[in-house]
């Protein structure tokens, strides 16, 4: 676990030194003054998390958890009112040259509440009153995170439903939530009355099989609506909630030759850079399209299409796959927690990577919209790797005790 | 209660792997167009446009050479225009010029230079420099344009403009790209690839802004531009000038031609135009005016107007009259005026008296003899046979189909077959009556002019001739084209030629009396081309001196009416010119000059 860790953050920063590499910085890109050399100072303040993260007791997690979220909270509050703005999101504090994201604390504080909050014995999760109050847990933070104008770091947050689900809540709320996600992409590329004609045509096959069941037209007929409702709604979500930027990004991921040159330049550029790498890429710091700056972001958000083009599909399937070692690992360490704590919690990580890893990706492959969230462990940038640190072992920490929770 | 969820996480986490891995495996391996998209984001390829060649005369004056001009680039990024108005007018655009141009290279790149103003002259380039400061965002980007040393020989050189998509397309060895020059017309167009040397290519490595990252694989696919090669005209350039100076005010053509070699020597399509109207910024503008002109100077004459040939016709009659021994030398014929009708007088006449007067009637006469040699069949079955011959004749005195001169747009003229006629008057249904005006250039059959000064070159070299050509040799190593040095015979028997001859020198005397010059020995014979739509086109052939000939020369004026003055004229004073190297009959050049033929 802890080496899949260091294998991921040291192939991460590789892939920074090359996303940056210049010929003519050769010498001294290992300065501070550069992404790579930055980059090394957060390992370095990473592994004193660490250290520490593992010496605390492993009891202050569990006890503190409520009071780390109030503080984040308020943290989240604070940088709203008193936050520097960076590309038209106010959700970073600057403390002299050294600038922190708020939002990235939050999700292992977030994970820690929700974990908290499940964690007790009394709490049903068919309650509908405990769906609310665990929803709410996590719908707080991203609601704070939205209005800083950060959705794609808010949108992270709908991740921990993965772990409402491991704890047992219905899952037709996933079946309902899917079914309008794909009902909303469909209405962007179908027309309307298509969809209308072959929803009526469905619904009418469906009443008229099961006349005899008037529950069953009463839910038809609900499903229905609800369809009507949605594909209704879409051209008003695209105009009015949606803003311009991101209806934007939505439309060229539909179209990307709708405006190559502006929104959809991002998910065009990335494409081919990965695209070019081939099976086994072009090289270590042979990557053209990535050195010349074809590629925006690409030593935050967009690394993967460094790796993608220098490693080719090989380097990119060593990733992927240290990925889902690491995913399915959590999901081990999670299961063998002896305390519902120690256990949501895990799942409470295992999302907030697993969102991260699916979406990062995605996106710069064409497969999701652009939203502006980093790969855990490879992206530059402080915060992130500090929050994908202490997420991680805070897990680790919990694991070493947990024959502890047994004894007591 | 829930731990078989524990799966379904660990499913889904697979399944977003493998759909990952997959779409990769498309994107990386299988679609090979983001390789190519890749390559197309860095790689810039720099051509470096060789120098077009050179074009002289045959006494090596200097006719084309390569004047610099700057194309005004803009990169719409860096644009700062403190005043439009200042701007447009320094220059000389509109302002909605202006907003057309910018747009346009918004278009195509913030970032990257694109043309802004095509063509600025060095001279006015260096006037403005200095206030061009006072703008940011253009830069001059230097080329070169055609420049010309004299006003003379406009359709010969022909013009060099863009490449349209037609000829992209025709492009089969896919040099040509988009927005290059090529040559259009005249030797521009014949000798483009020589002209046009060959292109440069340097691959540069480009970031997102397209700032220069150093040569692609260290410059191994790069390569030099090789600059065209010169060409050396045969035309004389001072013979060409008087020529045209002659032909000023007319319509018509000269054709002139060193008969031992077929080179041209001057080669005169009037009216014409000044070669500079068709080089530079106001191309378009001039060209459009040139087309809509109604006496059509972009016509190239020489090789295209298609005229008959009137009387000058006669010589070949007799040559094939002779060749097929339907006819001797010395044989007297009478003619007087029952066939058709006649300037020359009622008599008895041989060959030499026929071309030196011109008998219609007896070239009618010869012409059947040449028609109806199989006296055993009606005349309706001897046309067809003895006009098939009659063709084969003129086909190999270069009639009928093109020379192949080194220039573009060679018309073939027109001689008639016996198809033709059965097209005409069905088969079997025609006779020589129907023929008569062949015999005397009149009727169906056409030439062009360059065709009517070949038959000077024919009669001088006494049966053979040689490709003419404008060319005289390609490049440093002189080189020419072996199929301007082969020899092509017309399958005259050289005996017949001196009486022939005789009649052309004395023609000069019968006939065309204006063309007489001293000390040389002209042969020559009149033509004057009945035109239904107006006056008599005048036309001349000539070669001299007669026996060692030095030129051979056609001259054909529209609407000027007899042959012997306009056209003999003019000839004249051309043979003179070249041979002597000035003109002392000013009585004559003046009458040239003044134009007036008409009585």
């Amino acid at each position: 676990m802890v080496l899949i860790y260091f294998a991921m953050v040291i192939l991460g920063w590789v892939n920074i030194y090359a996303a940056v590499y210049d010929e003519e910085l050769a010498n001294n890109i290992l300065s501070l003054d550069y992404n790579p050399g930055k980059q090394l100072i957060w390992i370095g303040t990473s592994i004193m998390i660490i250290i520490a993260l593992i010496s605390l007791d492993y009891k202050f997690f569990d006890s503190f958890a409520y009071i780390i979220y109030g503080v984040v909270l308020f943290l989240l509050l604070a940088v709203l009112l008193f936050g520097r703005e960076v590309a038209g999101s106010t959700s970073w504090f600057e403390l002299g040259g050294f600038r922190f994201q708020p939002s990235e604390f939050s999700k292992f504080a977030t994970a820690l509440a929700l974990a908290k909050y499940l964690g007790d014995i009394n709490v049903k999760m068919d309650n509908l009153k405990t769906q609310l109050i665990a929803v709410g847990i996590f719908v707080l933070p991203m609601i704070l995170i939205v209005l800083q104008g950060d959705t794609g770091s808010a949108m992270v947050f709908a991740a921990f439903s993965i772990v409402l689900f491991r704890e047992g809540i219905s899952p037709i709320y996933f079946i309902v939530g899917i079914g309008l996600i794909i009902l909303f992409v469909v209405s962007l590329l179908v027309s309307k009355t298509i969809i209308f004609i072959v929803a009526g045509v469905a619904c009418l096959v469906v009443i008229g099989a099961s006349v005899k069941h008037p529950k069953r037209i009463a839910i038809t007929a609900i499903v229905a609506f609800a369809v009507f409702a949605t594909v209704t709604s879409v051209d008003f979500l695209m105009k009015n909630v949606l803003k311009p930027h991101q209806r934007s990004r939505v439309i060229s991921l539909i179209n990307p030759d709708a405006d190559p040159l502006g929104a959809g330049w991002n998910v065009t550029q990335s494409k081919i850079a990965i695209g070019s790498g081939g099976f086994f890429g072009k090289g270590f710091l042979e990557g053209t399209q990535t050195k010349f700056d074809f590629v925006p972001e690409q030593s935050t958000d967009f690394i993967f299409c460094t790796l993608g083009e220098e490693q080719g599909w090989l380097g990119s399937m060593v990733m992927i796959t240290l990925f889902v070692v690491l995913l399915i690992r959590i999901s081990v360490i999670a299961e063998r927690q002896k305390s519902r704590f120690a256990r949501i919690y895990g799942y409470g990580v295992l999302s907030v990577i697993f969102f991260h890893f699916a979406v990062n990706i995605a996106m710069t492959i064409g497969l999701f919209p652009v939203i502006g969230i980093p790969l855990p462990f490879f992206s530059y940038g402080g915060s992130s790797l500090w929050s994908f640190t202490t997420l991680l072992f805070i897990l680790l920490a919990l694991d070493a005790n947990r024959m502890n929770v047994l004894v007591r | 209660m829930n731990d078989d969820r524990k799966y379904v996480i660990r499913v889904v986490i697979i399944l977003v792997a493998v759909i990952f891995s997959v779409k990769l495996f498309f994107i990386q391996i299988i679609d090979d167009n983001y390789k190519a998209a890749a390559e197309n984001n860095i790689i810039h390829k720099i051509v470096e446009y060789p120098y077009r060649g050179l074009i002289f005369d045959r006494n090596h004056k200097l006719v084309v050479h390569n004047e610099p001009i700057f194309d005004l680039m803009v990169v719409p990024k860096e644009v700062y225009i403190p005043d439009t108005v200042a701007f447009c007018k320094l220059f000389g655009i509109t302002q909605e010029e202006f907003d057309e141009s910018m747009s346009k290279a918004k278009k195509f790149s913030y970032i990257q230079p694109s043309q802004f103003i095509k063509q600025i002259s060095n001279e006015w380039f260096a006037s403005i420099a200095d206030q061009m400061t006072e703008f940011r965002g253009f830069y001059p980007k230097a080329r070169t344009i055609r420049g010309y040393n004299f006003e003379n020989l406009g359709n010969v050189l022909g013009y060099i403009g863009e490449i349209n998509q037609r000829q992209l397309k025709a492009d089969t060895t896919k040099y040509y790209k988009s927005g290059d020059y090529m040559g259009i017309t005249g030797l521009e167009s014949s000798y483009e690839e020589v002209l046009r040397g060959k292109r440069g290519v340097m691959y540069k490595m480009v970031n997102v802004r397209g700032v220069d990252q150093g040569s692609f694989k260290n410059g191994q696919l790069d390569t030099l531009s090789v600059p065209g090669e010169n060409l050396t005209l045969s035309i004389d350039l001072e013979l060409q000038q008087y020529a045209e100076r002659l032909m000023k005010g007319k319509i018509g053509s000269v054709v002139a031609i060193e008969p031992s070699t077929g080179e041209i020597l001057a080669f005169v399509s009037a009216p014409s135009y000044e070669p500079t109207l068709l080089s530079g910024r106001n191309f378009s503008q001039n060209y459009k005016k040139l087309t809509q002109d109604s006496l059509k100077p972009l016509f190239n004459r020489p090789l295209m107007a298609m005229y008959p040939p009137g009387s000058i016709f006669k010589i070949v009659q007799a040559l094939i009259g002779l060749e097929e021994g339907v006819i001797t030398a010395n044989e007297q014929v009478y003619c007087d005026h029952s066939l058709i009708g006649d300037h020359a007088p009622q008599g008895y006449y041989d060959i030499r008296k026929g071309i030196m007067y011109s008998s219609n009637n007896y070239f009618l006469k010869l012409f059947r003899r040449i028609i109806n040699q199989n006296p055993e069949l009606s005349q309706f079955e001897q046309a067809p046979i003895g006009l098939k011959k009659w063709e084969k004749r003129m086909n190999s005195f270069g009639l009928g189909t093109p020379l192949g001169v080194d220039l573009p747009s060679e018309k073939s003229g027109l001689v008639p077959s016996p198809e033709l006629y059965n097209r005409i008057y069905g088969t079997g249904r025609w006779k020589v009556s129907n023929l008569s005006s062949l015999s005397i250039g009149q009727g169906e059959t056409l030439l062009n002019p360059i065709q009517m000064a070949n038959l000077a070159v024919i009669m001088a070299n006494r049966g053979h001739y040689y490709r003419p050509h404008m060319v005289k040799s390609v490049g440093n190593s002189h080189y020419l084209d072996p199929y301007y040095k082969e020899k092509i015979e017309t399958g005259i028997s050289a005996q017949h030629f001196p009486v022939v001859i005789q009649g052309m020198q004395d023609a000069l005397r019968g006939t065309a009396g204006r063309a007489l010059l001293q000390d040389v020995e002209i042969c020559g014979k009149t033509g004057t081309v009945e035109n239904p739509h107006g006056e008599d086109h005048s036309t001349f052939m000539a070669f001299a001196p007669k026996d060692d000939p030095k030129i051979a020369i056609s001259v054909y004026v529209e609407n000027a009416g007899w042959g012997g003055r306009a056209a003999a004229s003019i000839s004249s004073l051309l043979i003179e010119s070249y041979l002597k190297g000035e003109v002392k009959r000013k009585w004559l050049e003046d009458y040239v000059l003044k134009g007036d033929f008409l009585d």
